[in-house]
């Protein structure tokens, strides 16, 4: 076993209230600078929709991440011949229009303006030319289901569904939607990587997370084609590629990345998790019904003293152990089998997990207007206003099992604990539910007291990277001398 | 005059080309980057840089391997019709770069067009330094006809004189001015090389075809453990 630690993160989609909290964050504290006006590291889409940059999900036109072919895993983007012959000119890359034109308002015209009967009006401008423009489209233009005749309309997955079901979809009573915020999914079987043809993007060995080294990057934009969560922006003023860095500064220092930090719905989980990087391969190239599964099985148990043997004989720090011990992610994706992966069937092997929300598909109403828990359980899913495939398309490569299997268990930890505090239904009901869903009592307990009740550093158990520390405290500070640290001796400038 | 332009200003050229292309390589390597500006605008841009590089690697990579073995390439020429085959085909190739260096040209310069946020002096610079190179590259193609003989007992044993360091320009000195203008603008896009955009070329990424799709890099391994190494022991 060659055991390596991830740092792998959960988003609880019943929580999201679609703030844009976490988009803010990340913007003002990464890309805030020209070039990176357009770029949205962390983004919160609503779904039914197209999604940012638009139809990204589509990857017969983008021929994002990989294939199976004969066997054997392939860059859907092409051999590494065809990427070298196609650098002088991307076919499969998105342009501005794909995703928005950057822009302002140019605010010294409320200032400036004579005085006069009309109230002066800030007129939009480029941020790329700083010249006047109109505004054709923004980040989040289908926020809420707005224009959905032409986004949600279009959402690739809307095609999972039947012809009837999509038209029961659009009527105006029945409209439901949902949020979904996307980050880079800090991948264990990364196509962005494997797409780069300089290798300037790079897994880090510790903790996994993705990073595109600025002064290797030469601006071949394949990563931006490869990755199929389009989570690889490139940036036009610097002739590089850039991506969420998981905020690893402040997590060196102790701190949740900002977007986590600052999310309002309290939806974002994370924590380490012990996986075998041996199987990395052999997982990514399974049958698409299996990948699920068979990236559950690759993170392995860190309560297992033979885990622990080979994680310590792996290079693994103790103390990195201990942190996975307490990582919710272990519990809520492997444990209690509630979080999946966005779109697995790209085989990337995406370590952002998410629990599909289970508000648009149970709240049907009867005549009365409102809806009964006790005998919706047994039928909601079956009569679901959203229909469980669109779910299983987003998070389970169309197994519905699988998404109805963590459908249950939200069901019966809301019974449950609804019999107990409430007491409008029986415990017999409630224990019924909770066998269906295969859960413990001592399992909804937990749930409930992870998703409800628990405090920052229980939902985000930031491992002990602290480096400066741990060369001052632990060893010999000569030992590493000769190492620079991170970071430019210069300021980088784009080259002429 | 013509020792000056074909004698000391190709040796400052290549000299700079070489010096400061390394100086730049490792002190400011951040710089090194094709500075693609495809995000931006992306129909034109296929119809020149396609034409463009494609047709400008053949037709570079002609003139070094002529250069470097002539006398495989007298023998390539042997017979008429071959020599129009290859005469032709250079021809084509020249224009199609030529073509596409216009629509490059046309690209930066249109109005309202977003590249120009991103167009420096520089990439003005080289856009017109190929523009003369190519042009003149066709025009004797043109009017000096089998430029692929001539150029081999003329320009090649010149850069061979230079190269071993005994310049002698007498084989081109009698050469017309075209492509003496033509050899100069060669020297002066060289010399151009390391401070402008033309950096990329040298960083043609060949190496990804050999390396391991995934690239995983340590901050820090414990002393005498290789970063791929499977058994690290502490
Ligand atoms: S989500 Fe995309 S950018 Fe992030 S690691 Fe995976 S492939 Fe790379
Ligand atoms: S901050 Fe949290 S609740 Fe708000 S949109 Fe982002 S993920 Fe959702």
């Amino acid at each position: 076993m060659n055991i390596r630690s991830q740092v792998s993160m959960v988003f609880h989609l019943d929580k999201c209230i679609g703030c844009h909290t976490c988009s803010l964050a990340c913007k003002n504290l990464w890309t805030d600078r020209p070039g990176t006006e357009y770029m949205w590291w962390n983004n919160v889409e609503t779904k039914p929709g197209t999604g940012y940059p638009t139809l990204y999900e589509d990857q017969e036109q983008y021929d994002g991440g990989w294939v199976l072919e004969d066997g054997k895993l392939r860059l859907k983007l092409g051999s590494k011949k065809s990427q070298l012959i196609n650098l002088a000119y991307n076919p499969r890359l998105p342009t501005l229009d794909d995703y928005y034109h950057p822009f302002t308002y140019r605010y010294s015209d409320l200032i400036d303006a004579p005085l006069g009967d009309d109230q002066p009006v800030a007129r939009p401008i480029s941020m790329i030319t700083g010249e006047d423009m109109d505004i054709e489209a923004g980040p989040n233009w289908d926020d809420d289901l707005s224009g959905s005749p032409i986004y949600a309309a279009n959402d690739p997955n809307l095609k999972a569904l039947t012809e009837d079901e999509r038209r029961r979809f659009f009527e105006l009573q029945q409209l439901v939607y949902f949020y979904l915020p996307r980050m880079c999914n800090h991948c264990l079987n990364p196509s962005c990587v494997a797409a780069c043809p300089s290798g300037a993007i790079y897994k880090r060995g510790e903790d996994g997370i993705v990073l595109v080294s600025q002064e290797k990057c030469q601006g071949w934009r394949m990563c931006v084609s490869g990755c199929p969560y389009k989570k690889v922006y490139f940036n036009w003023n610097s002739g590089k590629a850039e991506k969420c860095i998981l905020c690893y500064p402040r997590m060196e220092m102790g701190e949740a990345p900002a977007c986590m930090h600052s999310c309002v719905g309290k939806i974002r989980y994370l924590g380490v998790v012990l996986y075998d990087a041996d199987r990395i391969e052999e997982t990514a190239s399974r049958p698409e019904s299996e990948l699920v599964e068979a990236q559950r099985e690759m993170i392995l148990d860190p309560f297992d003293p033979e885990v622990i043997r080979n994680a310590l004989s792996s290079g693994i720090d103790r103390k990195i152990v201990e942190s996975a011990q307490k990582s919710p992610i272990y519990k809520y994706v492997k444990q209690w089998r509630m979080a999946l992966p966005l779109h697995p069937e790209w085989r990337t092997l995406p370590m952002l997990f998410y629990i599909p929300p289970l508000l648009p598909v149970t709240a049907t109403l009867n005549q009365q207007g409102c809806y009964e828990m006790e005998t919706d359980f047994f039928s909601s899913l079956e009569s679901a206003r959203l229909p469980i495939r669109y779910m299983a398309s987003l998070f389970s490569a169309g197994d519905e099992e699988e998404v109805i299997a963590v459908y249950r268990k939200l069901l019966g930890v809301r019974i449950y604990k609804r019999a107990q505090t409430v007491g409008d239904i029986s415990m017999e009901t409630a224990q019924r539910a909770l066998d269906e869903a295969h859960l413990t009592p001592e399992d909804v307990e937990g749930i409930y007291y992870l998703t409800a009740l628990a405090g920052a550093d229980e939902r985000m158990v930031v491992p002990p990277f602290l480096r400066e520390q741990v060369v001052e405290l632990g060893i010999d500070t000569q030992a590493f001398q000769e190492e620079r640290g991170a970071g430019f001796l210069y300021w980088p400038k784009r080259g002429l | 005059m013509d020792t000056l332009f074909f004698i000391a200003f190709p040796y400052v050229a290549l000299i700079l080309a070489i010096g400061v292309g390394i100086y730049r390589y490792f002190r400011h390597p951040y710089t090194y980057s094709s500075l693609s500006s495809e995000i931006l605008e992306k129909r034109k841009l296929f119809w020149g840089s396609v034409p463009f590089h494609y047709g400008i690697t053949v037709i570079l990579l002609t003139h070094l391997l002529a250069a470097l073995f002539p006398s495989a390439a007298s023998w390539l020429l042997r017979g008429q019709i071959r020599r129009l085959v290859l005469e032709l085909t250079g021809m084509a190739l020249g224009l199609y770069a030529l073509f596409g260096l216009i629509v490059l040209i046309i690209r930066r310069l249109a109005p309202k067009s977003l590249v120009q946020a991103t167009t420096s002096y520089m990439d003005g610079i080289v856009l017109f330094v190929l523009l003369v190179q190519l042009g003149s590259g066709v025009g004797v193609a043109i009017f000096n006809r089998w430029g692929g003989l001539w150029y081999l007992d003329t320009a090649v044993p010149w850069f061979w004189s230079l190269a071993s360091l005994h310049p002698d320009m007498s084989t081109v000195a009698a050469l017309p001015a075209l492509p003496k203008l033509h050899f100069l603008t060669g020297f002066v896009v060289i010399l151009l090389f390391p401070f402008s955009r033309l950096v990329h070329l040298v960083m043609f990424p060949i190496q990804y075809l050999w390396r391991p799709y995934q690239v995983v890099i340590w901050n820090r391994r414990p002393a005498g453990t290789s970063p791929y190494s499977k058994e690290v022991s502490r």
